[in-house]
């Protein structure tokens, strides 16, 4: 019962939250409840369970996307214009829409309910056999990464792609000549200085621990990748961009983002040399269960590396434009 | 009361759907319809995770002497939707910059006027 009522509650503040950015025109107002959007959703995706999806979206939601937002909202302009032409229309059009679809929710099956159709193909299988087969406790982990491998390639290259537009479209981050001076807005802050020096090593720990323990508790490659970008994002933040180039430079990360790829791709391909299919990790060792473990290790670290070097190459290649433009 | 619980998740994520959409279709700063673009993209997340949930069940971490676990199979699919969202929304953000430095502005009836002069 109380599942259900912090449910109620949390989608309730969920929808206020959403309500709230139609109407608001200060973008800096809108990108913040963005951010608390995305903790509120965070924490309803705990309440159903999801406990690695909850982690993902606290990072990437709440974090990278309302600092690439910030940084965006620093170039463009904080106030949208007032509209000049009537959105009855567009009112008309979303109304019929939700109306259509709320028609549609009535041949859903009732939340949460057992026998419900999703719950009675795939997922059986996942939940009573991973722990045999592929042998970790964390069944995401194991679907996300042996099961349904070759998707998760997929995704790991689409991230890698996106590296690749942003950085065309925006340029990369040349690394300066000058000695690194801290320029950035929040230089004269010594409470930001002082917490961000204490807290940066404890979030790149958490970010080794979510990495090697993805497979035991909630945590992985994609969100350990994110956490550890964002250590390096608060420090350039209260330190300014080129401190934070002499420690992870864009040049480097040009090479990380390919490399994690790679490394994933590559132990495809030993499956398929030791004549197998490719990502299959059983013949990786001299048993089944102790290959599935190697390949998955290396493939998390790989997925890591790519997510982590794209998050970091788009945060600085948002804050080069944001300084570009700051000098001009 | 029954109804309600049962479907309430549903009809939650058709009105963030639907206010995304709103966003989307009448907002004229292209920063802010990311930002609607966003919000529909974390309703379809939360329809897919709301299907997920079984009554009663825990995070699909297996542990002794539980046997009602929620679907995995939609945790894996949102968890890299949501990596992926974040590299295509900086893309999109990239895309707005762009729009910045070409027109000088990012409201999409001005830009489209100039185009129209062009």
């Amino acid at each position: 019962m109380t599942e259900v009522l912090i449910d109620l509650v949390l989608l309730g503040m969920l929808a206020m939250t959403a309500l709230r950015v139609i109407f608001l025109k200060d973008l800096f107002a809108v990108v913040m409840l963005f951010s608390i959007f995305s903790f509120v959703s965070a924490l309803i995706f705990i309440n159903l369970d999801a406990v690695d999806v909850a982690f993902t979206e606290a990072a990437v939601g709440a974090g990278i996307s309302t600092v690439l937002m910030l940084g965006t909202i620093a170039l463009t302009g904080r106030t949208e214009k007032k509209n000049s032409h009537s959105s009855i229309l567009h009112l008309v059009v979303v109304c019929v829409t939700g109306a259509a679809l709320i028609y549609g929710t009535m041949d859903m099956p009732p939340f949460g309910n057992a026998d419900n159709p999703i719950h009675q193909h795939v997922a059986p299988r996942y939940i009573e056999d991973s722990p045999k087969e592929v042998g970790l406790p964390n069944i995401v982990t194991s679907v996300l990464a042996s099961y349904r491998g070759f998707d998760t390639l997929g995704e790991t290259v689409v991230v890698f792609a996106a590296m690749i537009g942003v950085l065309s479209l925006l340029g990369t981050a040349r690394p300066t000549n000058k000695r690194a001076t801290p320029e950035s807005g929040l230089a004269k802050h010594r409470v930001l200085h002082v917490v961000a020096k204490i807290i940066i090593p404890f979030i790149i720990l958490f970010a080794l621990y979510v990495q090697f323990h993805g497979d035991y508790g909630p945590g992985g490659g994609f969100q350990a990748g994110v956490i550890a970008a964002a250590a390096l994002i608060l420090y350039a933040l209260v330190f300014g961009a080129s401190f934070a180039h002499r420690i992870v430079s864009p040049r480097q990360l040009e090479v990380f983002a390919p490399l994690g790829v790679l490394l994933y791709a590559s132990v495809g391909l030993v499956g398929m040399i030791k004549g197998a299919n490719f990502l299959d990790y059983n013949v990786l060792a001299s048993t089944a269960a102790a290959g599935q473990h190697y390949g998955i290790i290396i493939i998390e670290l790989g997925v890591g590396l790519t997510v982590f070097a794209a998050m970091l190459g788009l945060f600085y290649a948002f804050s080069n434009q944001v300084e570009r433009s700051n000098v001009q | 009361m029954s109804v309600i619980v049962d479907y309430y998740n549903y009809w939650i994520v058709v009105f963030l759907m639907m206010a995304g959409f709103y966003v989307v279709i009448s907002a004229n700063n292209l920063v802010k319809k990311v930002v609607g673009l966003n919000i529909f993209q974390t309703s379809v997340f939360m329809l897919y995770i709301s299907m997920g949930k079984v009554s009663g069940g825990t995070a699909p971490i297996i542990i002794e002497g539980v046997t009602q676990y929620s679907n995995p199979l939609p945790h894996v699919l949102i968890l890299t939707a949501i990596v992926v969202g974040v590299a295509t929304t900086a893309v999109g953000l990239s895309l707005v910059i762009r729009i910045k430095h070409a027109y000088g502005t990012v409201e999409e009836n001005e830009f489209q006027n100039e185009d129209d002069a062009i």
